[in-house]
């Protein structure tokens, strides 16, 4: 699904953020990126997005060598991936439906697909009877579920969260992984970077650790595996 | 462009708009106020080049003046060196007794006025006619070095100066134009960074999701055009009521002679309705497309 060759990443003041870096991911993985502050961990799903572009090697998602794309096509590689973040960032005046049904206008879905895939999808992510609600009527969890409803609306084959859960409380972040594991389960790839240890303890995954911008540790079954 | 994008470009177009009302209006103001401008500058300068075309024609006539110490005889040699000339189709001469019954003619009633004047001054002169207005220059300059001529009238001079005047506005208005529509183009691109601004957050989610850039780009130029089209609308307004009602007051008041040289409103508005409608949308669209690169990086 998704492969790294000899990725670095060299920002414009000279920080490495990224260094040498080769990795395959399958389409049923189910990963967690960690790693102290800095690490690289946001760098790396900048460049999956199509935000940031290495500085050398090549980027190959569902068979597509990406490195090279044009700024035109970057807009259809971003339909592959539906991406999280820690800060929900859903329109204010927007409803519940609405944040959602507005990331398929967006990429000019007929408003019958639309009708029928937000019920579904608000479904899944258990908001149905907040449909009408806006994001301030809603909790943290509540938000983030929609901000993942969002995300997936339009079928993407990768699932990215940066540090989903970083603005909740603990009982609420396990409602968060819920979701994530059960969209995992329907055949899409979900990478989530995080710094939560008792998530990506609890919950066995596939586990890359990054530090300095390297991978210093790649395990099927891993844990967070750092102190403090 | 699906319909649905069409009509989701235009409602985001149009919530700009009114989320910024102040500036929303400053900006077909000053679009409006730039084509205004062009209004006038067209409307005299047609004018002018117009009445000037009208002249050339009227005047077929050449009046030539004789130096006032002039002999009878010399005054007859001058006629004759004339007459040599070719091209010229009449020669009549006018003496300056026979100038002041015309003058006095041509006053009118109040012609008795001119009796108490003590000395005539006006100019024995010849009045030639020309036959080919083509070449009335030509003539004109075989005319001016004959000896005893003390100065020569006939059009050229009147339309030149018309034609100065209108040459003279129409530099002197394009470069005020242009400083009103860079003007307007500045407070559009302005308004346009306003929407830009309220809008940042939807527009980033619409890069995640992978909006096309055309996508997150047309309602922000629609936005510019449709200023830009108000704008030309008010001025194409202002241009056709002005312009009637001084037409109308001219005809109607004083100068009857005036007006019948002015171009009717009708086919003064079939050049401008175009014109304003085309460049102020134009001018709009200008403004926007400078204020998305500069402040949207898609
Ligand atoms: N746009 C940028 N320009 C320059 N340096 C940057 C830029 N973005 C990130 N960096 C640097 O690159 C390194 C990696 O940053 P990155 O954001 O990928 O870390 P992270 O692992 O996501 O950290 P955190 O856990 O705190 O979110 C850091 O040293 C950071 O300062
Ligand atoms: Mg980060």
């Amino acid at each position: 699904m998704i492969e790294l060759r000899n990725i670095s990443k060299t920002y414009s003041k000279g920080v490495q953020a990224l260094k040498n870096i080769n990795l395959k991911i399958d389409k049923e993985d189910f990963i967690f990126l960690v790693g102290p502050s800095g690490a690289g961990k946001s760098t790396f799903i900048k460049l999956l997005l199509k935000e940031e572009e290495p500085t050398e090697g090549n980027i190959i998602i569902k068979d597509k060598d990406v490195t090279n794309l044009s700024r035109r096509k970057v807009p259809y590689h971003r339909r592959n991936i539906g991406i999280v973040f820690q800060d929900f960032r859903l329109l204010p005046n927007k409803t519940v439906y609405e944040n959602v049904a507005f990331a398929m206008q967006i990429i000019e879905a007929s408003s019958k697909e639309i009708r029928r895939q937000v019920p579904m999808i608000l479904g899944m992510v258990g908001l149905s009877n907040k449909a009408s609600s806006y994001p301030h009527e809603l909790s943290g969890g509540e938000k983030q579920r929609v901000s993942i409803a969002r995300a997936i609306v339009n079928n993407p084959s990768i699932l990215i969260a940066d540090e989903p859960t970083g603005n909740l409380d603990p009982e609420t972040a396990w409602e968060i992984m819920k979701v994530l594991k059960q969209i995992n389960r329907r055949g899409t790839t979900v990478l989530m970077a995080t710094h939560a240890r008792d998530i990506v303890d609890i919950m066995q995954q596939r586990v890359i650790a990054l530090e300095k911008g390297r991978i210093v540790r790649d395990e099927q079954r891993g844990a967070y595996g750092y102190e403090g | 462009m699906k319909a649905r994008t069409v009509k989701y470009t235009f409602s985001q177009g149009f919530k700009g708009l009114w989320r910024n009302r102040g500036m929303t209006a400053a900006s077909i103001g000053s679009v409006a106020a730039s084509l205004m401008i062009l209004g006038l500058i067209i409307i005299l300068v047609l004018n002018i080049s117009n009445s000037a075309e009208l002249l050339k024609m009227q005047f077929d006539e050449v009046q030539i003046y004789l130096q006032d110490d002039l002999s009878v005889q010399e005054i007859d040699s001058v006629g004759n060196e004339i007459e040599e000339i070719s091209g010229i189709s009449e020669i009549t001469y006018e003496s300056k007794e026979e100038a002041l019954s015309k003058f006095k003619e041509s006053w009118g009633e109040e012609g008795y006025l001119l009796d108490s004047l003590e000395e005539n001054t006006l100019p024995n002169s010849y009045i030639i006619k020309i036959e080919n207005l083509e070449i009335a220059d030509e003539i004109v300059n075989e005319i001016s070095v004959i000896e005893g001529i003390d100065e020569i009238k006939y059009y050229k001079e009147v339309v030149d100066q018309l034609l100065n005047i209108a040459s003279f506005i129409r530099t002197a208005g394009l470069i005020i134009i242009l400083v009103l529509v860079l003007i307007a183009v500045f407070i559009i691109s302005n308004t346009i960074k306003l929407t830009l601004n309220a809008r940042r957050q939807e527009i980033g989610i619409m890069k995640y999701v992978g909006a096309t850039n055309w996508f997150i780009r047309w309602p922000f130029i629609l936005e510019g055009m449709f200023l830009g089209f108000m704008g030309g609308v008010i001025a194409i307004a202002t241009v056709y009521f002005g312009y009637n009602y001084v037409f109308e007051a001219i005809t109607d008041q004083f100068f009857v002679m005036i007006s019948v040289h002015m171009i009717p409103v009708e086919s003064m508005m079939d050049k401008v309705i175009l014109m304003f409608a085309v460049l102020g949308t134009g001018v709009g669209a200008l403004g926007s497309i400078f204020s998305l690169r500069r402040h949207l990086r898609v």
